[in-house]
């Protein structure tokens, strides 16, 4: 039986206006034909997980409306310096194309892409109505392509650096904002290395109403600070600069009487080269803040319990090492509605530990935090008992990484490997999403991750397992999985060919440091069209090496786009069988 | 632990991995078992290359040596054949024994020859590990550590840097920390940039406090196609040798290898910095 359903497609377009899930729409846009033409018209955002997934043109050309756009570039490997210079990820033929395609687009988010000053200048120029640039961990540009941005955007709303490399090549590109510019909400330039001059950023703050976002760079002297929240007295997000000054009574009062004037002041970040003693200038707003980012804060146990049990609303928090054991009992103790924990190492490449941090901090967090969801942990020692009191205690958790900082540590108390401690983990915490290994590793926690990660979308492992089997137990038993990173483990061409299909419904595995062979390599190159799969090796082509030699490097990604053209000397892309036809037929 | 993989074994047998099996050979032939193949751990950055003791690496890549193979693997490499049904082996097959081989228990054992700079209790770095990002190393490395322990710790962090070279289609990046002195960094360039030799660098470089007279300049500079330049925190570009190390991985904010003809127009710059200097 069938009936004709007869709708304006008007209405249908503003029913799916409602729908902003990336993969809702998808799924609207797989029912008909009908319904997919209307979807992909009033596409307006889009996110490409993987930039050589697909090309600019065929996006443009599937959603011609867009007018929000983000991209991902280099594996997230890189951020470890695991990925050579130059590998790829250059935003330069994404921006060219909706330069001319699409004229109406107001947000661009990269991560981990190259984009140059030349992009910059095109972003700045071609889209007249654009208003987000978040460029989080990007390279390739200078402080002359921020002045292009500055200058031109005159609807900017968001402007955030984070974590990128920029060359600075002076401070004066924030004077480029014109008078007129009145409409920034977020800047975020912490990662500057070079003072910005601070009269052109106490002006744009002044005539900037709706600022509510400003992450300031080490560069800016605490001194000034006061000066420019008074100009800013409605920001919610704030990173300061350097933290320290000549201890002097006036400038402590002014400090203080600044933070306390700015009444919506939620998340506080930066405090590069603390001075103990001016963080009592932000006591009288502790009780309001969410986010508490002190990752680069040097300053010590007692400091931090006095600083952390005052915020009692804080739902993320972001610390070094130093907090130590006492400090996440006295946070466990005064921050119930904990929802993420990041600790950091203060000394990662020392021999010994520095700090009295053990695993029995987190311990004390996972009991007293009842909505902790997202760990991060840099530690030197762990127990399995300690794994499965947090994983009972914390049955919540969706995001868990764990770094024992020395390779392969096994349980303290037990001297075993903390298969069954992780094991707990995934077994427990049914929402997991995203996890980390680390220390002293078997087959055996593959085995469980396989059985019990269902939910799992990401998994990073490192210096672990004995065998083909692990991998076989995580291709094959993990049924979101979406990333998978690893590094330095025993796992060679077997795991990889029998589930070479697995990877087709990921988006991208990285393998460096194992054992694949570049036969095995090729072999999947040629057997599977619809993934690239890129051989990452720096001592030269593979093809000067035997066949069953492992490749240092190996990235596999899914990609309706082919292999991709802008491939550095020292990566090659295994051939599918269609074009070895080409090659032959000649 | 025998008893959960053979449980895995019969699971597999249910998913019957045959029909997916990938092969790179004729039907019928087993693949031997790798040795010596794997190097877990083992593979670090630019710096280890200088180490003579890890021979995979550049060795490898430069000639037909193939000191990493057993004649056997590289004979039966056209044989090779890869089945499913391997996965099943029990890991003391296949993983155990190349883990025993040449797995270290440790990334340790590999750097002994390595000198340590600045301080003896500074642990030896493995590429990207721990996974802590750049910004956040860099951050931390130029930030005075609050407790004071005896043993110094000065610069235990990481300092990257980029390294470009004329002509080489992409950039690299060093960690000036794992160096100690500069012969160590010529030597590690070298390797990365395998093609061609970098002179002496600078009067340091041979370890000794003479000035650098323009005449010994101008030598440096003939004696070998392409020299080592940087830039400093001024954003002058100085060759590389100048002044002592300590000092250079201070001010360095970026390494350049350049071709002799481009650096003589460096010398007059570097001359003058050098006097003001001393």
């Amino acid at each position: 039986m069938a009936y004709t359903f007869s709708f304006p497609e008007e209405v249908l377009e503003h029913v799916f206006s409602f729908i902003e899930s990336e993969k809702d729409r998808s799924a609207i846009s797989l029912v008909c034909k009908s319904w997919y033409e209307i979807e992909r018209w009033c596409r307006r955002r889009v996110f490409v997980g993987n930039c050589y997934a697909v090309s600019p043109v065929m996006v443009i050309k599937r959603f011609p409306e867009l007018r929000s756009i983000a991209l991902k570039g280099k594996p997230h490997f890189a951020d470890f310096n695991l990925v050579p210079e130059g590998w790829g990820g250059y935003v330069c033929p994404w921006i060219a194309a909706m330069a001319c395609a699409l004229p109406c687009l107001e947000e661009i988010r990269l991560k981990r892409m190259v984009i140059t000053d030349e992009s910059l200048e095109l972003v700045a120029k071609s889209f007249k109505n654009f208003k987000v640039l978040v460029l989080t961990s990007c390279e390739g540009f200078t402080t002359d392509g921020l002045a292009a941005i500055a200058a031109n955007c005159r609807n900017l709303k968001e402007l955030d650096l984070q974590e990128s490399e920029v060359e600075d090549l002076s401070g004066h590109w924030l004077s480029h904002f014109p008078d007129s510019y009145t409409s920034l909400v977020s800047l975020n330039i912490s990662c500057l290395g070079n003072e910005v001059s601070l009269s052109a950023l106490e002006r744009l703050l002044g005539r900037c109403p709706n600022l509510q976002t400003l992450r300031l760079n080490r560069a800016v002297p605490l001194d000034r600070l006061p000066n420019l929240l008074s100009r800013c007295p409605q920001l919610v997000e704030l990173g300061t600069g350097v933290y320290s000054t000549e201890l002097r009574p006036e400038v402590f009062s002014n400090l203080e009487a600044a933070f306390s004037g700015c009444k919506q002041l939620k998340s506080l970040s930066g405090f590069w080269d603390v001075l103990p003693s001016y963080l009592p200038a932000v006591y009288p707003i502790c009780s309001r803040l969410t986010s508490l980012n002190l990752s680069y804060a040097t300053i010590q146990t007692y400091d931090l319990i006095k600083l952390i049990s005052q915020c009692r609303n804080l739902l993320r928090l972001w610390v070094l090492d130093y907090i130590e054991d006492a400090g996440l009992y006295a946070l466990a103790a005064s921050c119930k509605d904990l929802r993420e924990l990041r600790v950091f190492p203060s000394d990662p490449f020392g021999l010994d530990p520095n700090v009295a941090l053990t695993e029995q901090g987190l311990v004390s967090v996972s009991e007293g935090c009842p909505k902790l969801q997202s760990v991060l942990y840099f530690c030197r020692q762990m127990s399995n008992a300690a794994l499965y009191t947090i994983a009972r205690n914390r049955p919540n958790l969706t995001r868990f990484r764990l770094c024992i900082i020395e390779p392969r540590t096994p349980d303290y108390i037990t001297r075993e490997p903390l298969d069954s401690g992780f094991g707990a983990i995934v077994e427990h915490c049914k929402d997991l999403q995203r996890l980390s290994l680390s220390g002293l590793l078997t087959d055996r926690v593959f085995e469980y991750i396989g059985t019990y990660g269902k939910k799992l979308e990401m998994l990073s492992v490192a210096f672990a397992g004995e065998s083909d089997l692990g991998l076989h137990h995580v291709l094959s038993g993990c049924d979101n999985l979406r990333k998978l990173e690893i590094r330095d483990c025993p796992f060679g061409d077997k795991a990889l060919l029998a589930n070479a299909a697995k990877l087709e419904t990921m988006r991208s595995l990285w393998m460096s440091s194992c054992s694949v062979s570049y036969g095995a390599c090729k072999l999947l190159g040629q057997k599977m069209p619809r993934l690239n799969v890129e051989v990452i090796d720096e001592r030269g082509p593979p093809d000067s090496r035997p066949i069953s030699c492992p490749v240092e490097k190996l990235y596999i990604y899914r990609s309706i786009a082919g292999p991709r053209l802008d491939m550095p000397g020292f990566v090659w892309t295994m051939e599918d069988d269609s074009s070895l036809r080409l090659e032959s037929s000649r | 632990m025998s008893e959960a993989l053979e449980e895995g074994g019969s699971m597999k047998g249910g998913l019957n991995l045959k029909a997916t099996e990938l092969r790179l050979g004729l039907p019928g032939c087993e693949s031997p078992e790798r040795e010596g193949v794997f190097k877990s751990g083992a593979k670090r950055g630019f710096s280890d290359a200088i180490d003579g003791n890890w021979n995979a690496g550049s060795e490898v890549g430069l000639g037909k040596d193939a000191t990493l193979f057993s004649p056997r693997a590289v004979a039966v490499a056209n044989s090779l054949t890869l089945t499913a049904t391997d996965c099943t082996n029990q890991p003391s097959a296949l993983g155990a024994s190349v883990l025993k081989e040449t797995l270290p228990h440790s990334p340790k054992p590999l750097h002994d020859k390595k000198p340590l700079i600045s301080a003896p209790a500074a642990k030896t770095q493995v590429v990207g590990w721990p996974p802590i990002r750049s910004f956040r190393k860099n951050s931390m490395a130029s930030q005075p550590t609050q407790k004071n322990d005896s043993d110094a710790e000065a610069k235990s962090g990481c300092l990257y840097v980029k390294v470009s070279m004329e002509g080489a289609p992409y950039l690299r990046k060093v960690d000036l920390n794992s160096f100690g002195t500069y012969k160590d960094l010529s030597l590690a360039l070298e390797k990365m940039f395998s093609c061609f030799t970098i002179g002496q660098c600078g009067s340091y470089g041979v370890s000794s406090r003479e000035n650098l007279s323009e005449s010994r300049l101008m030598d440096l500079l003939h004696g070998s196609e392409y020299v080592l330049t940087y830039e400093d925190k001024d954003g002058d570009w100085m060759l590389v040798g100048d002044v002592p190390w300590e000092m250079f991985t201070e001010s360095c904010k970026r390494l350049r290898i350049m071709k002799s003809s481009e650096a003589i127009g460096l010398a007059p710059r570097a001359m003058e910095k050098c006097k003001s200097r001393n």
